[in-house]
């Protein structure tokens, strides 16, 4: 098993693009060549030659086993997990496979990696596709043999005619099977998961070898020849523009070939207005970067500060909220007629994706094509964007995929593409946009902070008689910014029988963006915290509660438009198992604590239990969390699996340690000593158990991560009796005695 | 000005400013991307190298400072990726998105050269210094100790 760039291929000659019935992926199924005399297309002479026999599988003559990774790899794993399907059914060794990273086609369907969605989108799909090119390899040895096909079979990687003791391997069969009709990938078996040898299997990362041996993959990594190096200068204040600049003496620097003003639009998450320098190195583009002075026109949100916003949520929590999003029986008569009730303001702030390797992206324009190596996990989004700013054709701009250096949302954008291709349309040669540490702090799509006001009553056996919330988030032009609206499913809504939620917007210019679990990664905090602290009011453990108001519902919907189905039983089997995994119940010392908290997002239903000490002093250490998620039946890639799981717990808690502060319109923290990132001196014990169901696989680039918080917080109250209600952590004194 | 230097045991000359921090000189003058760029300020560990043996961090190293002295990217730490930590990576599936695992691993084969069994303290203190975004902090433990492993020949179960 290696991974190599895809030979280039002239797929007018010999695809033909067919898409699967139903809206969904489109795939390369119905791919082959298409006559005679395409066999001798480019692509056999590429890299180790042989036959396609659809877009993601080809044949060497030499039994190689070609597979398309088709999903862009921001460490989630896809690039080893998806061929893994493919390799599943077309009956191969994996290690006879070669991933192949391939560019933005539309013959390959979606190419995106967010919102966990590619297993799901792939898990079968994928092994049609396998499973297709298989029958076409077996209609081939059986035409060669003139024997029914009922009476072959394949054995990795070869065919088999127990009959006659004959057997033609792979490599022998492609080049004909890739002539022959492509079966209809609906009607194909596939295996039965008691047969898979790769599937399920734990299987290293395919790019490994290239990563441990420092080798160009990431979109940083990328050099053309005769390539420039570009810098570029944004307002401080979001959706400033530029009145001047000194380019003059910028442009006479060491090494600096060019210095020009992008005009920019007002979309906060589009090209924003700035100064481009272009030089011979990095290096001197950061240099005469420090000699550029910009007179901003700073714009209407110059004044725009975190405290300022603070006191406005303050000033609206009491009243009614602006807008209803969902009231189910008479909560006020019921917080009015209780006897114990609970009020609380829950609050956290904007963060950042903090992608280790900062936003940068390769573009080069000639002949009037953009060509781009862009680290996204959207590619398709950067020629949308491209088109609309620039005027370029969509057509007309080619993407190559690269490796990310962390994804989490933050390559969704198509910012980074979009200022790289505004730059390359004005210089003559290749360039690369770096962005600096301080750049991708500063000029990030962020997850929106909020503000919940809480009122909740338990009534007199302390179950959960009333539940209220009013979310003051943030947006833009009075629509909540990406993950800050609240759904008026969220949990728990259809489960109590007076509920209302309400929500209110604070307009700012911050750019928002999705960051892992959009939305869930705080309301889970919010709404697990707020579940423990009327267990404690109502004198109910936090997870026999829990059970009780999951109840003995199955799957609830709500009628009509939101059919978001929520599996109660499939909760209530996560939140049992991670009990009885963690512990649950056994008496700790008074400064160590346990605490539970659930959620489903992304298709997954997780339950994480987080065991913490709190010193005296009101030191924080969390020693070890359990996690307990079902993602249906199947684990994919167990060891690519796990690290997403350990990922998403450490993630959790690194973000519940962060904080921006937005002061005069501009986010104060520059770089990792204002902005700390979990160490690994402070990481913790994860323990990952995944409960299988007998339901589709669903991803894990996100959802064991918005249990994480709730659990640490409430495991602190366990341990010392604090609540926290503010994030991040380090706002809260947690001393005791 | 002129610098050579001595690189992967190799002999190389660039033409570089005096302030040009060695990370920039490997990356765009001498196609050594394996050497990241994270923060430029001493504070991720992502640029880690060996100057005479021991980790430093390329980003905070002006050209002039590594005349004469050995220097070791993650390219030059081993032929083939034998190294036992680049070994034991591989093995434990340790990188996420991978950035920062240069770093990682040249500050780990620093860490078991002069520690050849390390306990998990002293895998702590040694790592500290090197941030992973994507948190794969328990598979850098295990890559570690199964390098460790590896180094004394034991056979290691997989
Ligand atoms: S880039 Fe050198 S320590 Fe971060
Ligand atoms: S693996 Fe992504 S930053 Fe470490």
């Amino acid at each position: 098993m290696s991974t190599q760039i895809a030979p280039p291929m002239d797929r007018r000659a010999f695809f033909k693009i067919s898409g699967l019935a139903g809206g969904g992926l489109l795939l390369g199924t119905c791919l082959s060549f298409t006559d005679e005399s395409d066999a001798a297309a480019p692509v056999e002479k590429g890299l180790g030659g042989g036959a396609s026999l659809n877009a993601f599988v080809r044949i060497a003559p030499d039994g190689r086993i070609y597979i398309a990774a088709h999903t862009p790899e921001c460490g989630q794993g896809v690039r080893t997990s998806m061929p893994m399907l493919v390799a599943e059914e077309l009956d191969v060794d994996w290690r006879q496979v070669t991933v192949e990273l391939v560019p933005l086609d539309a013959v390959y369907g979606a190419q995106f990696a967010g919102g966990s969605t590619t297993t799901p989108r792939c898990y079968t799909p994928l092994r049609q596709v396998g499973a297709t090119a298989r029958l076409m390899l077996v209609a081939a040895a059986a035409k060669r043999w003139s024997v029914p096909e009922a009476e072959c079979r394949t054995e990795t990687a070869k065919v088999v005619h127990p009959a006659s003791k004959r057997t033609l391997g792979y490599g022998e069969l492609a080049a004909e099977a890739a002539k022959l009709p492509v079966p209809d990938a609906k009607s194909v078996a596939l295996k039965d998961p008691r047969d898979f040898k790769v599937i399920g299997r734990r299987i290293s990362g395919v790019d490994n070898p290239a990563l441990v041996s420092g080798k160009a993959l990431f979109g940083i990594d990328q050099k053309l020849p005769g390539m420039l190096y570009a810098v570029f200068e944004k307002c401080p204040v979001f959706g400033g523009k530029v009145v001047s600049a000194n380019l003059d003496t910028v442009k006479s620097l060491p090494g600096v070939r060019d210095a020009f003003v992008v005009e920019g639009t007002p979309n906060l998450t589009g090209l924003m207005p700035g100064v481009a320098i272009v030089a011979d190195s990095t290096w001197a583009a950061f240099s005469a970067r420090r000699q550029l002075k910009v007179t901003w026109d700073e714009g209407p949100h110059a004044n725009d500060s975190w405290s300022g916003f603070l006191a406005k949520a303050a000033e609206l929590g009491p009243q009614p909220g602006k807008q209803s999003l969902r009231k189910d029986g008479d909560v006020a008569a019921q917080l009015a007629a209780a006897t114990r009730k609970v009020e609380a303001v829950y609050t956290y702030p904007f963060i950042s994706h903090a992608n280790l390797e900062p936003q940068n992206c390769t573009a080069w324009f000639r002949d009037g094509i953009m060509e781009m190596w862009a680290p996204s996990q959207r590619p398709g989004g950067g020629p949308d964007l491209i088109n609309e700013v620039l005027g370029i054709a969509k057509d007309k701009v080619k993407v190559n995929i690269t490796r990310m250096g962390g994804g989490f949302g933050r390559r969704l954008s198509s910012d980074f593409m979009v200022e790289a291709a505004a730059i390359a349309q004005r210089v003559p040669a290749p360039v690369k946009l770096t962005w600096s540490r301080e750049d991708d702090l500063r000029h990030d799509h962020y997850r929106p902070g909020g503000v919940h006001f809480l009122k909740g009553a338990v009534d007199g056996a302390g179950a959960i008689a009333a539940w209220h919330n009013h979310f003051v988030t943030f947006g833009n032009r009075g629509r909540p910014g990406s993950g800050g609206s609240l759904s008026a499913d969220e949990f728990p809504a259809r489960f109590l029988p007076h509920y209302q939620s309400e929500m209110s917007v604070i307009d700012c210019g911050i750019p928002m963006g999705p960051w892992r679990a959009p939305g869930s990664c705080v309301f889970a905090w919010v709404i697990q915290s707020f579940i423990d602290e009327l267990a404690a009011a109502g004198g109910r453990d936090p997870l026999e509660l829990r059970l009780a108001l999951l109840g003995d519902k199955t799957m609830v919907t709500t009628p009509g438009e939101r059919p978001n189905g929520y599996d109660a039983a499939r909760m209530r089997a996560v939140v049992k198992l991670v009990a009885e995994k963690s512990g649950w119940g056994q008496a700790l010392p008074k400064g160590r604590g346990r605490g539970i908290a659930f959620h489903f997002s992304h298709r997954g239903y997780f339950a994480n239990v987080a065991e913490v000490t709190v010193s005296k002093e009101g030191v924080l250490k969390v020693d070890r969390v359990v996690v307990v998620g079902d993602v249906g039946s199947q684990i994919v890639n167990p060891s690519g699996a796990d690290n997403q799981v350990e990922g998403s717990i450490i993630d959790g808690l690194s973000a519940a340690y962060q904080e921006l502060d937005l002061d005069r319109g501009r986010i104060v923290q520059s770089n990792f000593h204002e902005y700390p990132l979990l160490r690994i001196t402070e990481a913790p014990k994860v323990e990952t158990h995944y409960l299988l169901t007998n339901n589709p696989p669903t991803g894990l680039g996100e959802p064991a991560l918005p249990p994480l918080a709730p659990a640490v917080c409430n495991a602190v109250f366990a341990a010392c009796g604090k609540r926290i209600r503010t994030l991040p952590l380090s706002k809260n004194d947690l001393r005791w005695t | 000005m002129t610098y050579s230097l001595k690189i992967n045991g190799q002999a190389r000359t660039v033409n570089v400013p005096p302030d040009t921090p060695l990370l920039w000189v490997l990356r765009d003058h001498l196609d050594l991307v394996g050497t990241k760029y994270g923060c430029g300020m001493g504070l991720c560990g992502a640029c880690t190298i060996h100057i005479n043996g021991v980790p430093m961090r390329s980003c905070q190293m002006p050209v002039g400072t590594a005349v004469g002295m050995q220097i070791t990217t993650i390219e030059g730490l081993s032929a083939e990726c034998s190294h036992p930590v680049q070994q034991a990576w591989i093995e434990e599936d340790v990188a996420q998105c991978g950035y920062c695992q240069s770093g990682q691993i040249m500050t780990a084969a620093a860490l078991l050269k002069s520690n050849p069994k390390p306990s998990d303290e002293d895998i702590t203190n040694a790592m500290a210094g090197n941030l992973c975004r994507c948190a794969t902090y328990q598979r850098i433990r295990q890559g570690i100790h199964r390098a460790a492993d590896l180094a004394a020949g034991k056979a290691v179960a997989s």
